[in-house]
């Protein structure tokens, strides 16, 4: 297992300075003055030249690039030009609005499609099996910003029972801050639900066609103790992938999501960072995006391999 | 391989009545809709319909009518003319991002899979890096930075789309270079070329058709995202997310101006994604039995 470990850091170092210097390399993109479009109306030779010296603009771009990577390795990814805050305080602050809703959707992901996939891989191709997996490939064609809108139009707008843009900080009202997050929430737990279910659904029944399992049932174990006991662990496998890379994919905010229902996390902070072309902010929110993202693929790499005793003793 | 081999064996008319019960109506709903789409996003300068930029501040939020057969958005345009020159803009994005993906990644993906060597350590590297960014903080970035334009969009949405074609077209090679047809060819002194083009295209042939297809369905939505957003097809050309994002402000007044875009896009993207999982659940020998 140490082995693995180790033969896994020796990849991840080299991605993970290629992601630091592909962020780097994204603003130079830019075409013209960095400077001149961060300080758009404001700009005067006098505070275009400032600001380059300050970013050392003016530096030949390897050197302006080993001059940001030692800030960052110091836990310095620049300060806000527009509102003076450091860019880790920006992200700290508005990491735990991202974490809280990636912890309900991911459990209201499973909560859904768990039991469904059980319900399906019991008896594939029946009634309920087509239906279900049907609905499933339908909601996996479902834009999330479409789905957001038909549930504030539903629950919002129509009902009038659930908040969809005033959020309300945990620390501040537990129960209205549940309320503000049960939208947001639900649209991001209805578009994860169908991967999960076609994942474990599919692991389920290739399972249940092993021989240990038909030992179980010549045994006369009752079919649903075959199922939560014999069957469901070891068809999890895959599943444990499947929510993990969600994790590493929302620990970056949900994007759309944040931006609809006005949840202050880090996607947001992202997109309006964008609009106000506070640049700084921008690249010290993808550098941490991908950094969580690369990182969390890679423990669930090592957890997978932990989990698979075939994967761990390099047998697979 | 059976399929192959019952066509030959029945006669043309025999054979389609054949392929088209095997794909079922579903399939056939999904291309005639694609079909629907295309055409009218390909017509549109040519139909009779009213200039979906033109404002009037009388008929604001009209509902449907035969004036406006679909009535009116918040600035009194009309909602059929942007929907259908609004597929215009999804479409290009959403078909000429994933071809150019398709050609490079597929290029590359066949270079690297059949001479193997340092220029496969370069691209399986290069990709497995752009596939740690999630793609869509990718592309805003990307896009934030070179300006939003159709031809950018295209671009970056490409770009970020070219590391899973690779892989698709390196796997697939990887599994044919040894084959004994491979090999026959290259005894009886076959080029490079040829045995690229040949012998080895055809058969990673149709798994990148059917991802072609998915990819399609995905830029679609990644369009819609970004336009949604206010960061993709630039105003005044419209386009479906921005659509739908006009029409969320009006919501509680006129719910249709928002669903009616969001129709169009959910059911084109539900058949390019239909379209593409059968072709997909043909060609992998797994899934053929279902």
């Amino acid at each position: 297992m140490l082995d693995l470990v180790g033969r896994k850091l020796i990849y991840l170092l080299p991605v993970l300075l290629a992601v630091t210097a592909l962020t780097f390399l994204i603003a130079a993109l830019l075409p013209g003055d960095l400077a001149l479009a961060m300080l758009g109306d404001q700009a005067t030779p006098e505070n275009v030249a400032a600001l380059h010296q300050k970013l050392g603009l003016d530096l030949p771009l390897w050197q302006q690039y080993l001059h940001w990577l030692r800030h960052v390795l110091s836990g310095d990814l620049g300060t806000s030009h527009r509102t003076g805050e450091t860019v880790v305080h920006a992200i700290a602050g508005r990491l735990p609005v991202s974490l809280e809703l990636l912890v309900i959707a991911q459990l209201g992901g499973l909560l859904i499609g768990v039991p469904l996939a059980m319900l399906c891989a019991v008896r594939p191709d029946s009634a309920v099996d087509r239906v279900v997996s049907g609905v499933a490939f339908g909601m996996l064609s479902m834009p999330p910003f479409l789905l957001a809108i038909v549930l504030i139009f539903i629950f919002a707008l129509r009902l009038g029972i659930l908040p969809a843009t005033a959020y309300v900080p945990l620390a501040q009202d537990v129960l209205g801050n549940l309320r503000s997050m049960a939208l947001p929430g639900a649209t991001l737990a209805l578009l994860e639900w169908p991967t999960i279910l076609r994942v474990l659904r599919s692991d389920l029944i290739s399972t249940l066609q092993e021989d240990y399992i038909a030992m179980a049932r010549a045994k006369g174990l009752t079919a649903r103790r075959i199922l939560f006991v014999h069957a469901l662990k070891p068809s999890s496998l895959t599943l444990v992938t499947v929510v993990g890379l969600n994790i590493g994919r929302l620990i970056g905010g949900a994007v759309i999501t944040e931006s609809i229902f006005a949840l202050p996390g880090i996607g947001r902070l992202l997109v309006e960072s964008i609009y106000t072309r506070d640049f700084i902010v921008l690249q010290g929110c993808v550098l941490f995006v991908a950094v969580a993202f690369v990182v969390v693929n890679f423990l669930v790499d090592l957890l997978y391999a932990a989990l698979d005793p075939r994967i761990r003793h390099g047998r697979a | 391989m059976a399929a192959l081999d019952a066509t030959g064996a029945l006669g043309t008319a025999g054979a389609a009545a054949w392929r088209r019960r095997r794909l079922g109506t579903v399939f056939w709903l999904a291309v005639a809709w694609i079909a629907l789409v295309l055409l009218l996003a390909f017509c549109s300068p040519l139909l009779p319909l009213a200039d979906p930029a033109k404002m009037s501040l009388l008929a604001r939020r009209a509902v449907p009518s035969a004036a406006h057969l679909l009535g009116t958005d918040a600035l009194g345009r009309d909602l059929l003319a942007r929907l259908i020159f609004g597929a215009r803009s999804s479409l290009a994005v959403g078909l000429l991002a994933p071809l150019a993906a398709t050609l490079i990644g597929g290029a590359l993906g066949l270079l690297a899979g059949y001479f193997r060597g340092w220029l496969e350590t370069i691209t399986v590297g290069a990709s497995d890096v752009l596939l740690a960014f999630p793609p869509l903080v990718l592309a805003l970035a990307v896009t934030a930075y070179l300006g939003q334009s159709v031809p950018n969009l295209i671009l970056v949405l490409a770009m970020l789309t070219v590391p899973a074609v690779t892989r698709i077209a390196r796997a697939g090679t990887l599994g044919v270079r040894e084959r004994d047809f491979v090999t026959a060819a290259r005894a009886l002194g076959a080029s490079h070329t040829r045995i690229l083009l040949r012998e080895i295209l055809p058969n990673i042939m149709l798994p990148l058709i059917a991802y072609f297809l998915v990819l399609v369905a995905v830029i679609i939505t990644a369009e819609g995202i970004l336009s949604f957003l206010g960061l993709g097809v630039p105003p005044p050309l419209p386009s479906w997310g921005s659509m739908i994002a006009e029409g969320r402000d009006n919501l509680d007044v006129a719910p249709q101006i928002a669903f009616i875009p969001a129709t169009a896009m959910f059911l084109t993207v539900l058949a390019f994604n239909l379209v593409g999982d059968r072709l997909r659940s043909i060609t992998d020998p797994r899934r053929a039995g279902s």
